[in-house]
Formats: C-alpha cells, structure tokens, sequence
C-alpha cells in the first residue's frame, strides 16, 4: 500500500526536526516538537521537494499543528494533480 | 590604559583540531598541505591545500544546531570553546554584558552560497535553501559565539580580506585597553574549499601547484587553508585576580592602506602598519626580536614584505628572526591573522620560534633570516605578528612575553 499524504509529511518533519518518527503525530503540534519559525521554514522546504509542490508565504503564517500541514499539503497535491489532468 | 594580556587561545587548522597539536607540529616544522578532499579538484590547476583532518561536526555539535551553520561558523565556535576553557571563564550576567566579540572572515559562509546557487543553475531548480543568507553571512561566526556563551556585549565582525582577523584582534584589543569592553574573544575562521571559491583563486594564478615555499627563490604561490583561531583579551589586573596566568601581553597594533592597487602590494603601507604598531607600543624597532611574517609566498607579498621589514628595521633586517608558518598551516585568509597571533604567542610563551617550512634557496630579492625548515630555541621578549591584504589593508599586531 502506497504511503498516505499524512505519513510522508510526518516522515518529513521527523526527519528535517532529526527526531524520532514515532514523536510526531497527526495532533502533535509544533510547539510541543519544539519546532520554531526557522524550523518551520526548512519543514516547508522539504514538504516543497517531497511532494512537488509551491508553498505561498500567505500560506504558511498559520500552522500551528501536523493537522494544518497534512490539509494543506493534500489542497496543493489535489491541484496540482487536477492540473495535470487537465493539460 | 588597561594593559592587555591573552589568557586563552583555540585553534582548529590543517596542523590539527586544538591549539597544543597545532603548536606541536609547528615546533616540528610539519607541514598540513595536502590533497584537497572537500571539492572535485580534477579541472582545478592546484590539487593541494591546507585542510582540517578528522573533523566531525556532530562531535562538536547538535545536529540541529549544525543546519544553521556553515563550517567557517563552526570552526569559529569550535575555536572560541577552546579558549574560554583554557582561560577559565567564569560567566557572571556583568561579564557577559561588558565582553566584546570581534571576528574576521573573508569569505564567511559563501560556500553555503555556493550550493544554493548550484540548485539554480546546475540543476534548473527554481529555489535554494532556506537558511542560505544566516549560512553565508560573515557575521555567522561571531552570533554563533555570542548564543553559545550568552555574551551581550559589543559583538561585530571585519571583512578586510586577508588581514580580517588581525584587524579584528585589533579592534578587540583596543576595545579592552580603553575600558570599552571587559573582556574579548576575537579572532577568525575561514572555509574556502568549495569548487567555485577554488575556480576563482586559480583564476587569480597566485596558488603553487604544489606547496607553500615562503621567502624561497623557488617559491611558486601560496596553498589555501582553512580553519579558526580565538583568543581571549583581558586587563593584565583581571587576569591576576583570577589567578590565571596570562599567555603573552598584548601591546600594539596598527594599519595602513596602500592606496596603489588593488592587488599588487606596495612597501609603503606594510612599513607603515609596522611602524604604527611599533608605535602604538610605545616600542622601538630594535625591541623586536621575532616577526610572525605575512609570507604568502607568491613572488610579489615576500619581496614586498622583506624590502618593507629592511625599511623598518635596517641592517638587523638581515638577521632578526622572521617566519612565515603559513608554510604549514596554508594561507587562511581571514582567518590567518588570528591563527598567526596563536602561533607567536605561544613561540613568545614557550621560547621556540617556529620555522619557516618547504625553504630550500635563498633569494636575493628576500635577504631574511627566515627560521629555515627547524624551529629556534630562543627566549623573545616582543613579537610582531603581519597581516596584509588584497585591497592595500595593512594590519600589524605587537606582543610582548608575559614573565610573573
């Protein structure tokens, strides 16, 4: 079974963040990963590489917790996927 | 004024990962140039230069920590560690606001830049790391130093290529003489090896082909190195209420700019700066018993510099004792100044001054005494330390051996 959105988003931070994959869930938020703005910023970057897709900086002052990522990551690979199909 | 005295120093260079090892093996007159392992050297003219060996960033560092740090900031962090511990600071919140933080580099983190600008072009990538611009800037060395031990003091770092570091110590000297800062740890780091940075020296046709013979008639260019050196400034009373013996004193510095070229040196300004750091010591040429020499060994820095030394100091010029180590550790750039001041402080401290390695022919036009190939057992009581740079930049400090 293909991995799921929301489990190569956590690989991503567990790996960018060097912690265990097993300390980042779905609810675990950034503060309690210890994650700060600058963190945040190389999380996006690997999230860009991982999955092919642009992030906007409108996009990212807000994320508080894993949930917010893995919705707004499954938005921006729905689109581009709709995108493809429809070129 | 404040007399000043060094009571630490760190050093991470191609001679080794601390101070005691880079002593050693100068005093042995070991040379650390060799193959360049970092970058792809197979299209680059010069295959050699002066690299740390057996450095392992995660045994110095976080590995999260180590994302925000190109490896000029680490071995300037790695440097300033050392220091402080051998001069046994005690970190009070009064002395971590009065300290100072004054570092050189000369190329900073651009080999962070490097890898960025790789994505774009090499590989038609259209973005590049976030942390490229804190990786690459030449302030990294000195916030990383001032995060580690919480300093808050007046923290800042000087771009003046190949004299960065000597100007940096000289600010940093400055600085605690006048009473401005308490304390001050200053120095340089530098990390050159990275393929573009090496494509533009070659670019340049001043490194050897094969290694660093300074002074030499058959001398062919210097050999690129890279590492950090720190030392840690304080008032000479400081130092004795703690109970820590001090290194060596600090006692002059000075600068000049050539205002002739950009790139050929000219004898005027190296006199000068050796000249003002003679006078800012209040000392006289025949004081000085050793010079720690810029000596690049390209064709035109050590005519310069010998014909500059026989103008300050006459018919001793033949004889005065004058070394150029970057024979063994490279040429360090920005770092070279402070990798230079360890080196004669510690030859004032110990008694030995380091030789001049890879000499084989005298040359008319450099009639000095260089230290051939075997270091010198002879007791100094001052020291001058060149650095000149790219752009006419002059900077000469003094020092003086510090008996109790």
């Amino acid at each position: 079974m293909p991995e799921t959105i929301e489990q190569r988003v956590i690989k991503v931070i567990a790996k960018s963040q060097r912690i265990p994959l097993e300390k980042v869930s779905i609810d675990s938020s950034f503060e309690d990963l210890g994650i700060d703005s600058m963190d945040s910023i190389n999380i996006l970057f690997d999230l860009e590489g991982e999955f092919d897709i642009q992030i906007n900086d409108e996009q990212t002052k807000q994320i508080p917790r894993v949930r917010e990522i893995v919705e707004g990551v499954t938005l921006l690979v729905d689109a581009k996927e709709k995108a493809s199909h429809e070129s | 004024m404040r007399r000043v005295v060094i009571t630490g120093v760190g050093a991470i260079s191609a001679l080794g990962l601390n101070h005691a090892e880079f002593w050693r093996r100068l005093c042995l007159g070991e040379s650390g140039i060799g193959p360049i392992q970092q970058a792809d050297v197979s299209t680059i003219r010069f295959k050699n230069g002066a690299e740390v060996r057996g450095y392992d960033p995660e045994q110095y560092f976080q590995p999260k920590h180590l994302s925000f740090m190109n490896r000029f900031a680490q071995f300037a962090v790695v440097a300033a560690r050392e220091a402080v511990k051998m001069a046994a600071v005690k970190w009070t919140p009064e002395l971590q606001d009065s300290t100072a933080i004054v570092t050189g580099s000369c190329i900073g983190g651009r080999g962070s830049d490097e890898a960025g600008y790789r994505e774009l072009f090499t590989y038609n990538r259209n973005r590049v790391h976030p942390l490229t611009i804190p990786l690459s800037m030449e302030n990294a060395g000195a916030s990383h130093i001032s995060i580690e031990f919480g300093i808050q003091g007046p923290t800042f770092t000087i771009s003046t290529a190949c004299s960065s570091a000597s100007h940096a110590i000289g600010q940093a000297f400055w600085m605690v003489r006048s009473g401005a800062a308490s304390m001050a740890i200053t120095g340089g780091s530098e990390a050159p090896m990275f393929y573009g940075g090496l494509k533009a020296w070659e670019a340049m046709r001043v490194v050897s082909s094969d290694t660093c013979r300074p002074f030499s008639a058959d001398r062919s260019g210097m050999i690129l190195g890279e590492g950090g050196a720190m030392l840690v400034l304080e008032p000479l009373e400081t130092a004795l209420a703690r109970g820590v013996q001090p290194i060596a004193e600090i006692v002059g510095f000075g600068m000049s700019s050539d205002a002739f070229h950009i790139i050929q040196p000219k004898q005027t300004g190296p006199e000068k700066a050796m000249r003002s750091a003679l006078r800012d010591a209040r000392l006289d040429p025949k004081d000085i018993g050793y010079i720690n020499a810029h000596g690049t060994a390209t064709s035109a820095n050590d005519q310069v510099e010998a014909r500059a030394i026989h103008a300050v100091f006459g018919e001793r010029a033949g004889t005065l004792p004058v070394s150029s180590t970057k024979s063994m550790h490279g040429h360090t750039l920005g770092a070279s100044g402070a990798i230079e001041a360890v080196a004669t402080v510690l030859a004032l401290r110990d008694g030995v001054l380091p030789p001049t390695a890879n000499y084989s022919k005298p040359d008319p036009a450099c009639a000095l005494y260089v230290i051939p190939n075997v270091a010198r057992k002879q007791v100094v009581e001052f020291a001058l330390s060149n650095s000149f740079a790219f752009g006419g930049l002059n900077a000469v400090l003094a020092f003086r051996a510090y008996r109790s």
